[in-house]
């Protein structure tokens, strides 16, 4: 097995991954894939320290993430799309005011 | 003895409801207004006369309507109270104000706004009737502010006229520097004695164990309450509201400005003669300024040109007069002059009314002249009111003022000693130059050709019946001074001033030097108009000093009035605006500023927030990790 400071650094990498994504992209999309690797990083911390301390907590945690993960996607892309159908666009550059 | 009587309250509700009809009234039915206001005050004075009758010697009318307050060991209540001093104060003021409103209805009959004047005359008569009333010092105080209210809104009648409606100001804010005065008094005498009933402090007062120990004390009320009375009856150094109250109307003039109100202050004297007593100091500096009051009022009106101004200037002079008597302890002769200057100045008054009348609104004295012919009745009432007011037996003027200089004359005040032959001396030139002044008035007015451009006629009989009335009391009431003295002897003390009836002849010879200035007066007016004015340019010094009031407003002005104008303009633009309003808007603008820089914050790129979110995360961990 590999050694714990693996995993966690991958964790790390991954979440920065998302992190600069979300803060360069302006494909919404592609944010949103960003924050979907930012929340995986997450689960996976949750899963290797699980498996370190020999308990399930972590893992009932990793699942609750996914159930959101899962809602945010139905909710987000539903925005995303009705948001294009008013100013054509998924950029967010596109969408920076509040009125349309 | 006193009795208890709830007819009192009737006194004062007449005019108080006369008030409130003429201004409802008045305003849907214009003409009804001065009738309205009429009745009830001829009403009112029925009602006093009723009582008058009924009211027994050593008896004292009571009517307390309710417990005003009480606060601690002081209780107060809203009481009236009708002896022999209040009798004659509310025959005078009833009875000369039910004249001057018949007098009203002719000469205001072409204003717009009379429902307002009548409504202000009645509520006039209301609160001088309550100052008169009034069983303690509080309640006149309530008629003494009401009597001042009515005095402000009737002096800027004519409010559209800027320079009257600061008349009005003037006379308010004047007034209310007495009032300082008298309120003080009014503390000092409850914190001291516990009451301020005028009956229990009299009582108090005399029961005082050692005396020698509240002089001092008594002292200063007394001089507080002169200042009050000062203030209201026009004396130095607060005279010089009272010419400028000119401004109103002419009825005006003679109700408030010469028959009841100014005289309030007399009244007020005489209500708290116990105090005047027992403070020997405080007399003197009444006697003092009353005296140089009306030397200083009579010279003055040598040199006005403006009929209601030598009345106004006379009046001042006049009280004055009625002050010497009650600073003399004389304070029934100083009622005596108070009711006959009642009679004459409002005859005066109302006279110079009918005039202005009857020249079309025309004040001047230099274009009138020869109305003696044009106007027949207002020329004999003018006629007999002024050989009253020179004091020429035997009209009426003559017995009061006889009697007050001897009373001064007697002053057995000690503080006095050494100046009182001066003041006699200086109050028998006043005396003098009063019959000069008014005879010159005369002169100018009704003798001659007329110099004016109107055609005068004389008045309706609604303005001449009360001046035949008026002149006819100012002829007579003289004689009636020895039973006055009798009637309020057990109100007054009479402090050893006694009524000196004389034969006509004799009396004649005693006024002399008023007949002496009457003729003066009349030849230099008539025959030698010319002399006058070279005297004038002879002694211009004196004539410009005369003609600008001893430069008193100017004094004033430059010493009081723009000291505070520069001090309350200094706070305005330094304080006010820079240190208060600078706090408040200086709150504002850090809020706007902040603003306007945090909105630069919010772009809604949703980036620059993920960045943000960030790198406050990445500084907090930062945080954690360092500390």
């Amino acid at each position: 097995m590999l050694p714990l400071s693996h995993y966690i650094v991958l964790a790390a990498i991954l979440f920065g991954v998302g992190a600069l994504g979300v803060m360069v992209r302006r494909n919404t999309i592609v944010v949103f894939m960003c924050i979907e690797i930012m929340l995986n990083a997450v689960n996976l911390t949750f899963v290797t320290f699980s498996k370190l301390h020999g308990n399930l907590e972590g893992q009932i945690g990793v699942f609750f993430v996914m159930v959101v993960a899962a809602a945010e996607a139905a909710v987000g892309l539903a925005i995303i799309i009705s948001v294009f159908r008013s100013i054509l666009s998924v950029e967010t550059t596109d969408s920076g005011e509040l009125k349309l | 003895m006193t009795i208890s009587e709830p007819t009192l309250a009737l006194i004062v509700l007449a005019p108080l409801i006369g008030s409130i009809l003429s201004f409802v009234i008045g305003k849907k039915v214009k003409n009804l207004a001065g009738w309205i206001a009429t009745l009830s005050a001829i009403a009112s004075f029925g009602i006093v006369y009723n009582l008058f009758r009924k009211l027994g010697p050593k008896e004292i009318f009571e009517y307390s309507l309710f417990n005003w307050f009480s606060v601690g060991d002081l209780s107060v209540d809203f009481i009236f109270r009708f002896d022999a001093l209040t009798a004659v104060m509310c025959l005078v003021v009833t009875g000369v104000g039910s004249l001057i409103h018949l007098y009203s209805i002719a000469y205001m009959a072409e204003d717009e706004s009379k429902h307002r004047f009548f409504s202000y005359l009645n509520l006039f008569l209301f609160s001088m009737l309550i100052l008169v009333l009034g069983g303690n010092l509080l309640i006149l105080f309530i008629g003494w502010e009401g009597v001042g209210l009515c005095s402000y809104l009737l002096i800027g009648f004519w409010y559209k006229n800027l320079a009257f409606a600061a008349a009005g100001k003037k006379a308010f804010v004047v007034n209310r520097i007495g009032d300082a005065g008298f309120l003080l008094a009014i503390f000092l005498i409850s914190q001291t004695f516990g009451t301020i009933d005028f009956v229990a402090l009299a009582q108090k007062i005399a029961e005082l164990q050692d005396l020698s120990l509240y002089v001092t004390l008594l002292t200063s009320v007394g001089i507080c309450l002169f200042i009050g009375a000062a203030g209201k009856s026009a004396q130095i150094p607060l005279f010089v509201w009272l010419p400028d109250a000119m401004a109103g109307p002419t009825p005006v003039s003679a109700l408030i400005h010469a028959a009841t109100m100014v005289t309030a202050g007399v009244y007020m004297m005489a209500r708290t003669n116990f105090i005047f007593d027992a403070a020997p100091l405080a007399m003197s500096v009444v006697v003092i300024v009353s005296v140089l009051t009306a030397f200083v009022a009579g010279t003055i009106a040598i040199a006005q040109n403006d009929i209601k101004k030598v009345l106004a200037y006379s009046t001042v002079s006049q009280l004055g007069f009625m002050f010497m008597a009650a600073g003399s302890g004389a304070y029934w002769v100083a009622i005596f002059h108070v009711i006959t200057h009642a009679f004459f100045k409002a005859c005066l008054f109302l006279g110079a009314g009918s005039v202005i009348h009857g020249c079309h609104h025309e004040q001047d004295m230099r274009h009138m002249g020869g109305l003696a012919k044009l106007m027949p009745i207002t020329f004999v009432t003018y006629l007999l009111s002024t050989l009253a007011i020179a004091g020429i037996a035997p009209f009426s003027g003559y017995w009061s003022k006889h009697a007050i200089l001897a009373s001064l004359q007697s002053n057995p005040n000690i503080y006095l000693s050494g100046i009182l032959e001066f003041s006699v001396i200086l109050a028998s030139i006043t005396a003098v130059i009063t019959a000069f002044y008014m005879t010159r008035s005369l002169a100018m007015t009704f003798f001659g050709s007329y110099r004016g451009h109107a055609h005068p006629h004389e008045s309706p009989l609604l303005m001449t019946i009360p001046l035949i009335i008026l002149a006819g009391l100012a002829t007579v009431a003289g004689y009636y001074g020895g039973d006055l003295a009798h009637y309020l002897e057990h109100v007054l003390p009479a402090n050893g001033a006694h009524f000196h009836h004389e034969e006509l002849v004799a009396a004649l010879k005693h006024s002399w030097t008023a007949i002496m200035g009457v003729l003066v007066a009349l030849i230099l007016y008539t025959k030698l108009k010319n002399i006058p004015k070279m005297i004038g340019s002879a002694l211009s010094p004196v004539t410009k000093l005369l003609e600008h009031k001893y430069y008193l407003d100017e004094v004033y002005g430059s010493f009081i009035v723009r000291p505070l104008e520069g001090a309350a303009k200094f706070l305005w633009t330094n304080v006010d605006q820079s240190i208060v309003d600078g706090a408040v808007n200086g709150t504002a603008q850090i809020v706007d500023v902040s603003g306007e820089v945090l909105r630069s914050t919010q772009t809604g790129q949703v980036r620059t927030y993920m960045f943000l979110m960030f790198a406050g995360m990445i500084a907090l961990i930062g945080l954690y990790l360092v500390f």
